[in-house]
């Protein structure tokens, strides 16, 4: 399939889901882009890594593929664009963003880690109503280990949502012997508290073992490939060290 | 407790109800409409177990756990009917609505009308023997059903059915699916009943005698002889049906004793009881405000009536269960739905019968079954979506599209079949496989895996590449053989059962005019609407066997599945079921003037009918299951849950309108993170679903582990409940290949 007219940019996609719940407020349409930047040692889509791996799609065809369920999503949630890394392809994803609002007019989330934001000019996010923003240390050094990139961009770009008035959920996993060190977590905490009333929500959410057979398949070796799942507990009491401080926690 | 019978009767049981219509002549509707209250609230009101329910619970416990390791506690060898038994009780002290099909708890009845050679298997198969006499009436003195169908088919019919073209037929046994009209037991006693049936055999007097009207002047016979029956039987417990129920207990248990003469007598495929609840609700909402009933009293009675529901059983063959996955009777009742004024017919009733799945733990049977219209009140809704994703136990049928066919009083036959109650009955008929059928378009009418030709006069493709307008002209030659075939052997079968296991009771119950519909259906939609898109949209490469029979297919490229809101494919998907309804309708005789319908629905049986049909087009390895009812095959539906929905929403229900089934699972994390939102989340994929014109949803919430635990460890799950092709079933009674076919449908579990 061959995407594209000059003027308007080409699209990669991963994937869409249709009934997604976990993306954002209700029920969500989810446009998984192709392509990432980071390479985590627990990422569960490291088939979506690269940009081209993705289908090509042109901004028409991506509206094409969501149409159908506007009528349901403006009543039952919304839409997300989600990854890879949707940075990754600022000027496909904006303009989807902003046909999304103005034709469909339907609730939109971006689902980032933010390192690329710096990339994009403040009016990028007009048309985006909530920034799912992954956090996946609060340790610089063990944020580079475990992402390969800095973590003080993604720091960043929270302020600068905050800044622009922007609704924020704070995605965080939690992978037992890399995320799961409690100081770690409590200055995450002190973090999200200096954002004030921007962040709605936390997430955190539990390793799994789900993406392992993608590494597999990938002819890759899965670093985590050991690693366990947290148990019910160790989830309750990183969640407690959100929910302690007042923060609304999931 | 003291027995009911000891309650004084007040002067007038129609006391404080509304309307006269339907104190005139039967009109149970008129007497709903009129009088019931509907109920806009939440969930608060309801009230927990009571220690005697909980009680009664445990010790029936215990036997179900008795009859799990034998597969059948008890039989009685007495032929069965309305009065062959005593009374009998699981804990006479401890029972507030009693009745039992024999003289013991699960002790099991036989049915030899149905087919005498049904309940040998059935007996020895389970480690007992039939009594001598029972053989001799049946076999010299008396003929049953299965007989006479067998003495009717022609070869070919014979052919079809043991390659499973043609399968699921209820020739054997009764066929079921007729649903009597129980309420009319409570609100007029059968001594009205009977004076009715008597005018409208009078009325009949001066007719023409011709052979339909003789016909049915015996029958009204039959029913007017049956409703003193079911006196009779009612006098073994203690009461006096003859007359109207007095109070909101008296409503139940004449309700129920009605439901219990139908399961005395006829070993149906599928045994709905209607839709009560709303009915029973206006009897105790009187009790209620004349201040005679608690709430904690009303809910008591009703969980006590689901608990006799729960263990309503049939003597059946192990191959029967493994068919249909473990012991299903569905026993389904319709809940809630819109009245056509506008009101919902939602009553604290509806709440209380959903609630029993939390007093007495979820289960398969009643098959509880939500009518949903996108104007149901939003805290029924909720509930809904509450228990849903709790229990897995309930399902949803769209009233907005069956309400302008059916009415507003219509309950479920079986799984997914409206019809009018008491005024509409069914010629049940199974399915006919489409993805076979596929094949022996493609193979000249011989059977794949036989090599036995069963569709005779047809020439198979040669080519090596499957040309998509030869496929189609060759199937759709296939189809018009399908249906004549079909249709025949249905004839056969309804004429026999009419003959022989006349449904006297539940036809009592009903208007002396119905409407009869003759139920087709089909199976394996998915596999050939996948297919005929592979066909058509890739490259599809024939192996051939050394004796020229297509085996397996090679494909080239890709193509779209239907399941993804892909016209491409959906489309081939309503070409199928549009086109084989025509074919059903073409047939130029349906027994009693029935009129034919269809549905795309296979219950279990999605995996017995892929074990017995070979590779298909799709690439389907031969023998996996095929995607149960409607579904997409497994995996196929790769854009999520509200995508694969819309697909099968596309599906038109005025070519089904026997039903469209459609089982959708999830686990809890994929619904939401919170309770709330989940329940919110579900209630509005429900809307969207209905909006779209679905028909049918079995909703599924729960994780691949506990399943897997379950598979490991039965004993710990014995009421671990999951929705299949429109009933639900208790997981540790499936076979494990139906567990390891439900583990491995799509989870829409984000990966």
């Amino acid at each position: 399939m061959t995407a594209a007219s000059s003027d308007s940019p080409t699209g990669f996609l991963h994937s869409v889901e249709s009934g997604a719940a976990v993306d954002g407020p209700g029920m969500r349409f989810v446009f998984f882009v192709s392509g990432c930047q980071f390479r985590c040692q627990y990422c569960h889509n490291p088939d979506s890594w690269k940009l081209h791996n993705g289908r090509p799609v042109s901004l028409d065809q991506a509206m094409d593929e969501v149409r159908p369920y506007a009528g349901f999503l403006r009543i039952a949630g919304g839409v997300t664009i989600s990854g890879g890394e949707p940075l990754m392809q600022a000027p496909f994803v904006g303009a989807l963003f902003a046909k999304i609002k103005t034709e469909l007019g339907l609730h939109t989330a971006l689902d980032t880690q933010g390192f690329l934001a710096a990339n994009v000019a403040d009016d990028w996010f007009d048309p985006v109503d909530l920034v799912l923003l992954d956090i996946k240390q609060m340790d610089p050094a063990k944020y580079l280990a475990l992402t390969g990139q800095p973590l003080q961009p993604t720091l960043d770009f929270a302020r600068r949502l905050v800044r622009l008035g922007k609704k924020i959920w704070i995605r965080y996993v939690l992978v037992p012997g890399i995320t799961d060190n409690d100081t770690d977590i409590i200055s995450l905490v002190d973090f999200v508290l200096s954002l004030g009333s921007a962040v709605e929500r936390v997430e955190v959410l539990p390793f799994h073992q789900m993406g392992a057979h993608k590494w597999e398949s990938l002819g890759m070796t899965y670093p985590l490939a050991l690693t366990p799942t947290p148990s019910a507990e160790q989830m309750r009491q990183a969640r407690g060290l959100f929910s302690s401080r007042g923060l609304l926690v999931t | 407790m003291t027995a009911l019978s000891q309650t004084q009767l007040s002067v007038n049981p129609w006391r404080e109800f509304a309307g006269d219509s339907w104190k005139n002549r039967v009109d149970v509707r008129d007497f709903i409409q009129r009088n019931y209250t509907p109920y806009h609230g939440d969930a608060s009101f309801l009230a927990g177990a009571t220690e005697r329910t909980l009680k009664l619970w445990q010790t029936l416990g215990e036997l179900l756990t008795q009859e799990r390791a034998k597969g059948v506690l008890d039989v009685s060898m007495v032929p069965t009917s309305m009065i062959a038994h005593d009374a009998g009780y699981i804990d006479r002290a401890n029972e507030i609505i009693v009745g039992l099909q024999t003289d013991a708890p699960l002790k099991r009845a036989i049915f030899p009308n149905g087919g005498l050679r049904m309940v040998k298997g059935g007996l020895e198969a389970y480690g007992f023997k039939m009594e001598p006499k029972t053989e001799e009436i049946w076999t010299h003195y008396r003929k049953d059903h299965n007989s006479a169908v067998f003495d009717m088919y022609t070869p070919e019919i014979l052919a079809a059915r043991k390659s499973a073209v043609i399968t699921g037929l209820p020739d054997a046994y009764g066929r079921g699916r007729i649903i009597g009209d129980y309420r009319r037991v409570a609100l007029y006693g059968t001594a009205f009943l009977r004076e009715e049936k008597q005018r409208e055999l009078r009325d009949l007097d001066e007719a023409v005698f011709s052979e339909d009207v003789m016909r049915l002047r015996e029958e009204l016979s039959e029913q007017f002889r049956a409703l003193d029956e079911l006196r009779q039987m009612g006098a073994k417990y203690g009461f006096d049906l003859s007359r109207p129920a007095d109070t909101a207990r008296e409503a139940i248990q004449w309700t129920y004793l009605g439901y219990l003469a139908a399961v005395k007598e006829q070993n149906g495929a599928a045994m709905s009881i209607g839709r009560i609840s709303t009915f029973l609700d206006i009897y105790i909402e009187r009790d209620l405000a004349a201040g005679v009933l608690s709430e904690e009293h009303a809910q008591e009675m009703i969980d006590d009536l689901v608990i006799k529901l729960r263990i309503i059983r049939f003597l059946r063959t192990p191959e029967y269960d493994q068919l249909f996955s473990g012991d299903p009777t569905w026993v389904t009742e319709a809940i809630g739905g819109i009245g056509e004024d506008g009101r919902p017919l939602v009553t604290k009733n509806s709440y209380r019968i959903l609630h029993t799945l939390y007093n007495v733990g979820a289960a398969p049977e009643p098959n509880l079954t939500v009518l949903w219209s996108t104007k149901l009140p939003a805290a029924f809704k909720d509930f809904c979506a509450k228990v849903s994703i709790d229990t897995s136990a309930i399902q949803y049928e769209n009233d907005d599209i069956m309400r302008p066919y059916w009415g507003d009083d219509y309950g479920i036959a079986c799984c997914v079949s409206a019809m009018r109650i008491g005024k509409q009955m069914q010629f049940f008929g199974a399915r006919a496989n489409l993805a076979k059928a596929l094949l022996y378009a493609i193979n000249g009418g011989v059977d794949e895996k036989s090599g036995a030709t069963v569709a005779k006069g047809f020439a198979p493709i040669t080519g090596d590449v499957l040309d998509y307008d030869e496929v189609i002209a060759k199937f759709d030659k296939m189809m018009d053989w399908l249906a004549k075939t079909y249709v025949k052997a249905l004839n056969c079968i309804h004429y026999s059962h009419d003959k022989y296991a006349y449904e006297r009771i539940e036809m009592a119950l009903h208007d002396r005019d119905i409407l009869r519909t003759m139920a087709c259906g089909i199976a394996g939609l998915s596999v050939a609407a996948d297919s005929l898109s592979a066909i058509k949209h890739a490259k599809v490469h024939v192996v051939r066997d050394d004796k020229g029979l297509a085996v397996d297919y090679k494909i080239e490229g890709d193509y779209p599945a239907y399941g993804n809101n892909d016209d491409r494919a959906d489309d081939i998907a309503v070409w199928l079921t549009q086109t084989f309804m025509e074919k059903i309708k073409a047939q130029p005789h349906f027994y009693r003037n029935a009129t034919p319908t269809q549905s795309v629905l296979t219950i279990t049986s999605n995996v017995v009918y892929g074990k017995k049909t070979g590779n298909t087009p799709d690439g389907r390895r031969g023998g996996t299951p095929f995607a149960p009812g409607a579904n997409p095959m497994n995996g196929r539906d790769v854009k999520g849950f509200v995508a694969a929905g819309a697909s099968v929403a596309k599906l038109p229900y005025c070519s089904a309108v026997d039903g469209i089934s459609w089982t959708a699972s999830a686990t809890p994390g994929a619904l939401g993170h919170l309770p709330a939102e989940r329940q919110r989340n579900l209630s509005n994929c429900l809307d969207a679903f209905a909006s779209a014109g679905g028909h049918h949803v079995n909703v599924n919430v729960f994780n691949k582990d506990t399943l897997l635990d379950a598979m490991e460890h039965p004993e710990l799950y014995p009421q671990l409940t999951v929705r299949v092709s429109g009933y639900a079933v208790n997981f540790v009674k499936l076979s494990r290949e139906q567990q390891l076919d439900v583990i491995s449908r799509t989870f829409h579990e984000k990966v």
